[in-house]
């Protein structure tokens, strides 16, 4: 009998025991990846007296939007703003337009050279950004693009531009076939073919890929830093970290805190949005390769 | 070049005419840049020559053994990436089995466990440099409640502190991307391994150490691969939080090239900065490649 409990117990509560675990180990993961915005976010939000309060309160009782109002009046905070979405958005807009085509032709034909392309697109993903800088300095001063919006452009467009033709062309290989081979029997040209019958199918795919390249072109920040001078020409990063070097007595850190929620709104909202689909991409990006 | 009177010729042209923009961008942006570098690193191009390139042969590189600053550099960036990485590895390992489980709320703790990754750079920088403030930071009070600490910790002032605080926001920020590889590796290992193991009598421990970590190993490797290359040439980072300092404790060297074509004008020596690094980054993935192929024939061979 003892035994006959002991038995129909112990699995019972080892597997209580270990949804406990498993339980604390999810809040310690969410707690892990929340705390630091979410400490910027209270920072944000806090008056002057609260923010310099030793010890740190934890719970203000005062609340104030002053540090966004301050941000968006004293600052041109909203051409940042812009600035970063035109930019991410052109980008972004393009490097579909240009790798999508690739992509297509690296699934479906068979051509000369294809490996090779693909082992350099490969490569190249890996190239930390502090090795084209200096080229690319040189490209934008012979073409007087400083502190023009191509200067970024067009670097974040080719930025994306192997991830987006490494997801793309994983997607196209999994297209059926057949849905092509009936277009040109119903006598579609390629053309015709790639833009009414495959584009719809690419949506989602292209979806994917369009949210990595506008997340990568948002956060880029040594061209940013580099190409763009001008104060109302500036991206959001690159302003948001030159704010504490306007002034070495008083560091606003109201308006920074202000400043790193401003700019990481829309990525928040992405991802809340997109979750799926940003692992969906990166994983076809760096796992299929 | 193309024969276009077969079909194959036309196939040809239509794909390289498909291909050729995404090609041009690529060469403009990145090959370009480093082949000019290669050029640009056998010339002396400073405010000494006007700023006018002067042939130099291999005096950059020569320079380049004796500039203590570059090998404190090196050596920076080696601790940087190799305690960031590892760490990363285990913690991001951790995560994807937690975010592996069947829970309620798993697609809102997953939504939630990308999002640093997602976030810029730069402003986490300045996140990480807040919580790490001396007077007003919140890591300082918590020790301070703790306990663990009496006075408040300058932890960006201190050489040794401020490479740890770095690393430990890089740490932040990355993790997240290592889970994201390693739970796409594990959803795909299929779950009758784990029953079929668990009959034989197996303990959690032993399926993890010979079901998971074999045929993980790929992710694995392409996560370090991955996390290798962003970290030895880490930027945003370490220029928001530090600027390389206090005495260049944190310069990594990306902070090295960027500071010497960018304030002391020198390109030159810039460029030769930059073949190093790259050099660097291709042997690494020469070796990742071969370990990468290898493991694929084992796990083909394993299981054909």
């Amino acid at each position: 009998m003892t035994s006959d409990s002991s038995s129909a117990q112990t699995p019972a509560s080892s597997g209580s025991w270990k949804r406990i675990l498993l339980v604390l180990s999810v809040i310690l993961v969410v707690l892990f990846s929340l705390a630091p915005v979410l400490w910027q976010l209270l920072t944000s939000l806090k008056v002057n007296e609260d923010i310099s309060q030793i010890p740190n309160i934890y719970i203000p009782v005062r609340y104030t939007l002053k540090h966004y109002t301050e941000l968006l009046s004293r600052r041109p905070f909203a051409s940042y703003l812009f600035n970063s979405s035109i930019v991410a958005i052109t980008s972004t807009m393009l490097c579909l337009g240009i790798g999508s085509p690739a992509a297509y032709a690296l699934a479906r034909l068979r051509l000369k050279g294809e490996q090779f392309l693909l082992s350099a697109v490969l490569i190249v993903t890996l190239f930390p950004y502090i090795l084209l800088f200096l080229g690319l300095l040189e490209i934008v001063q012979a073409l007087h693009l400083a502190n023009n919006y191509l200067a970024l452009i067009i670097p974040y467009t080719a930025i994306n531009l192997p991830l987006t033709i490494l997801v793309m062309r994983s997607f196209f290989q999994q297209l059926p076939r057949d849905l092509e081979d009936a277009a040109k029997v119903d006598g579609y040209s390629t053309v015709q073919m790639l833009w009414q019958i495959v584009l719809p199918t690419t949506l989602p795919a292209l979806v994917t890929t369009g949210i990595l390249a506008f997340i990568f072109a948002w956060n880029e920040f040594i061209f940013a830093l580099t190409f763009i001078t001008r104060e109302s020409m500036k991206t959001i990063p690159v302003a948001a970290a030159q704010i504490g070097g306007s002034s070495i007595f008083e560091i606003p850190y109201g308006p920074i805190a202000a400043a790193t929620v401003l700019g990481t709104i829309p990525l928040v909202i992405l991802v809340l949005f997109f979750q799926r689909k940003i692992i969906q991409g990166l994983t076809a990006g760096a796992v299929k390769g | 070049m193309f024969n276009l009177n077969t079909v194959r010729g036309r196939e040809q042209l239509t794909g390289w005419l498909l291909i050729a923009p995404a090609l041009l961008l690529l060469l403009l942006v990145f090959a370009y840049p480093i082949g000019r570098a290669f050029w640009l690193s056998l010339f002396t191009k400073n405010l000494g020559t006007n700023l006018q390139p002067v042939f130099a042969g291999a005096g950059n590189y020569s320079r380049m053994m004796g500039d203590g600053r570059f090998w404190q550099s090196i050596g920076n960036t080696t601790i940087f990436t190799a305690i960031a990485v590892s760490i990363e590895l285990v913690l991001g390992m951790g995560v994807a089995l937690v975010l592996n489980q069947t829970f309620r709320g798993r697609g809102l703790a997953r939504t939630i466990a990308i999002l640093p990754w997602a976030l810029p750079t730069a402003l986490i920088g300045l996140t990480w440099t807040w919580i790490f403030n001396d007077q007003y930071g919140v890591f300082n009070d918590i020790l301070l409640r703790l306990h663990v600490i009496q006075d408040p910790i300058n932890w960006l002032g201190e050489p040794t502190l401020a490479l740890l605080a770095t690393i430990a926001a890089d740490i932040w920020k990355t993790t997240s991307f290592v889970a994201i590889l390693l739970l796409a590796g594990l959803q795909s290992i299929p779950q009758d391994l784990y029953e079929a193991h668990a009959i034989d009598g197996a303990t959690a421990w032993q399926s993890f150490r010979q079901i998971t970590l074999p045929l993980l190993m790929p992710q694995i490797l392409i996560a370090v691969l991955f996390r290798f290359a962003q970290s030895f040439g880490v930027f945003d980072l370490i220029k928001v939080m530090t600027e390389g300092g206090p005495a260049g404790a944190t310069e990594m060297v990306s902070l090295y090239i960027y500071a010497t074509v960018m304030r002391y004008l020198d390109f030159g020596y810039g460029a030769a900065l930059v073949v190093i690094t790259f050099l660097v980054l291709i042997v690494a993935v020469a070796i990742a490649t071969l370990i990468l192929s290898k493991l694929r024939t084992n796990i083909s061979g394993a299981n054909p």
